[in-house]
């Protein structure tokens, strides 16, 4: 049994709050930049030019990627042989969050109840996933998730008849509804299969792999690259003024369900996709 | 966007009732001068004020509202990032505003049918700005001070002395609508 402390974590999270929202990862500038080659419309080319602009000036001046700076969603991938000591795993992760939030400048975006919408004032608490897996190792993986494009997320309970069709129809339906509020180009996650809620957790965790990965399932990588020109044909465009370039990419997750079930879920990003890793 | 690029035209603030009559879908704008952030708490409280009657914290006849809940400014800085958030959020709102003088708005997304015809009658305008340039957004910013609510942290009314903040026009006094617009032009 190895033990990690909880300051250990709460270093770790403090440290990639801060990372993940002033410095862009290599595979989103590499999108952008693929991206920019592509868009055939010139207002989208300028937007594309701007948020590559931009990202270099959050990295070197430190200013956030986007104002945003979003809800803490992590995923613990905790080894069952590991013992937490001097602290709880939420409470750890959750004191990491507000230190990051604080010491970097980073604004307080959650409330403490729905409906009383109270500020808690330093961004706890952080929405945690945890796994128990093989090892003696804790990994901890980050999204910085920005509302906007949460808020214009979907997910369906299709049947068994409607398909894959169905499914890539409601992706480009939900993609086509959202329009330019999400924020476009978009990081597109989508969760077939499982159960309701489980597809929308495997829509989520889709926007953790490195964009534009595809699939190492072939019949996902398919469906993700068909998606991709769907979405593109759709001409939303760099912030919504048109073009080609709508989603940067499809990231598809699948999962084994009910002989009468097809749940999708489809989680947008938005062109500030803040994601990072640490390993303890 | 069925007209030819142009360089973006420098205005500044308060709108001119002529400038906003030159405005279309798709024009780029770089403003110069006082804007005023609200966002969805702070638009609860006017429109309440409204309806009741009672005077408001801010004169905002003839003023630009934009959507956005910045971040802190680190030490030395009028303000941390400051782009635009979803704009339909405040549409239950934004006719009511518009009534009472607002003439501009700055968020990202589109707008609903009622706050496009209240844009209209009102000879105002909505522009976008990219959420994702909210760093570059940030630094456009002289200065800034809260002048009403407080207690709403980021969502308090914050009053911006901006230079060179580059907007689209996306609803134009016109009926034009750059999203509309831009997205069947490249549809296929």
């Amino acid at each position: 049994m190895r033990t990690v402390p909880a300051d250990a974590i709460t270093a770790a999270l403090r440290d990639l709050c801060i990372t993940v929202n002033h410095r862009m990862g290599a595979d989103m500038l590499a999108a952008l930049e693929r991206a920019r080659a592509a868009e055939e419309s010139e207002i989208g080319r300028t937007v594309l030019a701007r948020l590559l602009e931009n990202a270099r000036v959050a990295r070197e001046e430190w200013f956030p990627i986007c104002q945003d700076t979003g809800t803490v969603v992590v995923f613990v991938d905790l080894g069952q042989d590991v013992h937490v000591t001097g602290g709880d795993l939420q409470g750890a992760i959750d004191e990491g969050v507000r230190r990051g939030y604080r010491e970097g400048y980073l604004r307080a975006s959650v409330v403490r109840a729905p409906l009383d919408r109270q500020n808690t004032g330093d961004n706890t608490p952080a929405i945690v996933y945890t796994r128990i897996v093989p090892g003696d190792r804790i990994t901890l993986s980050v999204l910085a998730k920005g509302a906007g494009c949460d808020n214009m997320s979907r997910l369906a309970m299709l049947t068994p008849a409607e398909g894959r069709e169905g499914v890539v129809e409601f992706v480009t339906r939900t993609i086509a509804e959202a329009g330019p509020n999400p924020s476009p180009p978009l990081v597109v996650g989508v969760g077939v299969g499982g159960t309701f809620e489980q597809a929308a957790l495997l829509a989520k965790r889709a926007l953790l792999r490195r964009v534009g990965d595809p699939s190492p399932e072939p019949d996902a990588a398919a469906l993700e690259a068909e998606l991709l020109r769907r979405i593109n044909d759709l001409g939303i465009g760099p912030g919504g003024f048109g073009g080609r370039i709508t989603a940067l990419a499809v990231h598809v997750e699948q999962h084994p369900t009910h002989i009468a079930s097809l749940p999708v879920a489809v989680n947008l990003d938005c062109h500030s996709h803040r994601a990072g890793q640490a390993v303890l | 966007m069925s007209r030819p690029a142009a360089a973006p035209r420098e205005i500044k603030t308060p709108l001119e009732p002529a400038e906003i009559e030159r405005l279309h879908a798709g024009d780029e704008v770089l403003l110069s001068g006082v804007i005023y952030t609200a966002r969805d708490a702070a638009h609860e409280r006017l429109t309440r004020m409204i309806a009741a009657g009672d005077p408001l914290p801010v004169n905002l006849a003839g003023e630009i509202i934009y959507y956005c809940g910045p971040t802190p400014a680190r030490p030395g800085r009028p303000i941390g990032s400051a782009g635009p958030t979803t704009a339909s959020r405040m549409d239950p709102y934004a006719p009511s505003l518009l009534e009472h003088g607002v003439r501009g708005m700055i968020g990202k997304g589109r707008r609903s049918a009622a706050v496009k015809d209240a844009i209209r009658q009102a000879g105002a305008v909505y522009f976008a700005a990219v959420e994702g340039t909210a760093a570059l957004l940030g630094r456009c910013v002289r200065s800034a001070e809260v002048v009403a609510f407080p207690d709403l942290g980021a969502e308090a009314i914050y009053r911006l002395v901006v230079e060179r903040f580059p907007v689209v026009v996306a609803n134009d006094c016109h009926g034009g609508d750059v999203y509309d617009e831009g997205r069947a032009k490249f549809r296929r």
